[in-house]
């Protein structure tokens, strides 16, 4: 019987150790302790003092500018991709799946180095332009993906429904693709955006003055800059990170009527 | 439709997109590294013009050896570490009752969707000497208070169990999710013990998931940059902090682009090792032979 309650152990063992970190990152940022070896009392003067950092707010504006520009060209290639793969089995898609399979094993460090590698040889000057094309590069794929693992539930025949009804292709995209596929397309963007957002290794490779993102001033600080403001700082990000997996899950749990529903003609 | 063999307008029209934008920013690039290894460097941090082995000749430096000797065996243990844990924890979730197993799912994912950096971050100030380990650590008489617990190997192995986990974590778990776990009964029944059960009836049932573990968790590490460089000192420096250290300190690319080379060789290995694996035994889950 003992035996039994192994894994279970063991899976309490490793959420401790997934959210202990995490849990001491935030306390300590509401420590007066400058240095948090104990807790000297309650303050809120480091977010104080966050507030006034110029440099990070700068950095999370590019952070957001690329973001979002990442996540929507990628969601374009992405899905264009994921459509591709689903519709065609030939040998041109047998090599396309390969090359959009292959981002997903390649380690970031060997992704940096060989697009820093381009935009040297290139003459291309490193700055906002250059992390755009290197986080499109590798969030296409991990669209691409999400999307094909949607696509496989998709049943083809409503787009030839719509054909024999005398519905043109931009129609049969507005009206019957885009609809049935928008779940996974919003999956797919939010995965994309949180890859980009979050992406240091290979932005630190490609990124020139001027161009700091949020990961990359973050970086510069657990190096040089002072921990209790990285704490605020972590501990902020951590509450907008939950709200979003909340807000997320409530509204995939509420699409699941609706996607049913859709099955009517609109 | 199979005797088609020319690819219609609106396939080529679909595929050329995603296509194209991969060909030129993931396939070249990546040919690219291997052509910059024998070219020279310039004094100005970029690349010369000609042709040299100079790169090839620096991989023989001398700490080389010990460097990649390290990045390699951090990375086996460090994944084998992922998947010991992560074998337990999937079997348990694949158990838990459907309410219980979405919200085990759910929590593991959070660390996934919350900032990699932080996470390091959070480890280092917890491992500081004026740190809550530490201080633990030392108030039970387990280390002696001179100990340093950062800016070693430990501290990396640690941390990357912590940041990679639920990479080894997710496609077990999908695994076992599948996982008749009525065949575990019927093995006992039959008498098996639990443990012989589950190590020749469940494991091998979910072998594919343990592949794909290995592999999301492995091959990253190998090329793993930020933990060592943060947690792990000169003393667990691994291959991807020597190759930012060519480009970002001796700016020398061609010299980086050697090792960059290198490093796509190592990583090649396991994914030759996983493909091999897979058509050697063509269906590797036995257990779709049962009814």
């Amino acid at each position: 019987m003992s035996r039994n309650r192994l894994p279970i152990l063991v899976t309490l063992g490793v959420l401790v150790f997934f959210y202990l970190p995490i849990a001491v990152l935030v306390a300590q940022s509401f420590n007066a302790s400058r240095y948090g070896g104990h807790w000297e009392g309650f303050t809120l003067a480091w977010y104080a003092r966050l507030l006034r950092e110029r440099e990070i707010w700068r950095s999370l504006r590019n952070s957001l500018l690329i973001a979002s520009t990442v996540t929507l060209a990628s969601v374009v290639l992405g899905t264009t991709a994921a459509f591709a793969l689903h519709r065609w089995k030939g040998r041109l898609q047998q090599a396309h799946y390969a090359l959009v399979y292959s981002p997903l094993v390649v380690p970031d460090i060997l992704m940096g180095m060989s697009l820093l590698m381009l935009f040297v040889s290139l003459g291309v000057r490193l700055g906002l332009g250059t992390i755009f094309v290197a986080q499109v590069t590798f969030c296409v794929s991990y669209v691409a993906m999400v999307v094909l693992a949607r696509l496989q539930y998709f049943d083809y025949t409503v787009v030839e429904a719509a054909q024999d009804l005398g519905a043109g292709w931009w129609t049969v995209a507005r009206r019957v693709l885009l609809p049935l596929l928008a779940p996974g397309i919003a999956a797919g963007g939010l995965l994309a955006f949180t890859l980009s957002i979050d992406d240091f290794v290979i932005t630190f490779f490609v990124a020139g003055p001027g161009s700091t993102t949020l990961p990359l001033r973050i970086y510069s600080m657990i190096k040089f800059g002072s921990p209790p403001l990285i704490n605020a700082l972590s501990t902020i990000m951590l509450a907008v990170t939950f709200l979003a997996v909340v807000v997320s899950q409530r509204l995939a749990a509420g699409k699941e009527v609706p996607a049913r529903a859709s099955n009517h003609p609109g | 439709m199979s005797g088609r063999t020319r690819a219609s307008g609106a396939e080529l029209a679909a595929t050329a997109p995603s296509f194209l934008w991969l060909a030129l920013f993931f396939v070249v690039p990546t040919l690219l590294v291997f052509a910059v290894a024998f070219r020279p460097s310039d004094p100005y941090g970029g690349i010369g013009a000609g042709w040299t082995l100079e790169s090839l000749r620096a991989l023989g430096n001398p700490s080389y050896p010990a460097i990649i000797w390290r990045t390699v065996w951090v990375s086996v243990v460090a994944t084998v570490l992922c998947v010991a844990l992560a074998i337990p924890t999937a079997y348990a979730m694949a158990r838990a009752p459907v309410r219980w197993r979405r919200t085990i799912l759910l929590l593991v994912v959070i660390p996934f969707w919350t900032s990699f950096l932080v996470r390091v971050f959070a480890w280092k100030t917890l491992l500081h000497p004026d740190g809550l380990v530490k201080s633990l650590l030392v108030a039970l008489g387990l280390v002696q208070p001179e100990t340093t617990l950062l800016y070693n190997v430990g501290a990396v192995l640690l941390v990357t169990v912590h940041t990679d986990l639920p990479f080894a974590i997710l496609p077990i778990y999908a695994a076992a999710e599948k996982f008749d776990l009525r065949l575990l009964e019927a093995a006992r029944d039959l008498g098996a013990g639990s443990w012989y059960a589950f190590r020749r009836v469940f494991l091998p049932g979910i072998s594919r998931g343990i592949q794909n573990g290995v592999l999301m968790v492995l091959i990253p590490v190998l090329g793993s940059y930020v933990v060592p460089d943060i947690v792990g000192g000169p003393s667990g420096e691994m291959l991807g902090g020597t190759i930012a250290q060519r480009v970002f300190v001796d700016r020398n690319l061609p010299n980086a682009a050697g090792l960059a080379a290198l490093l796509a060789l190592a990583v090649l290995l396991p994914l030759i090792g996983a493909l091999w694996l897979q058509t050697r035994r063509g269906r590797p889950l036995r257990m779709e032979e049962l009814p």
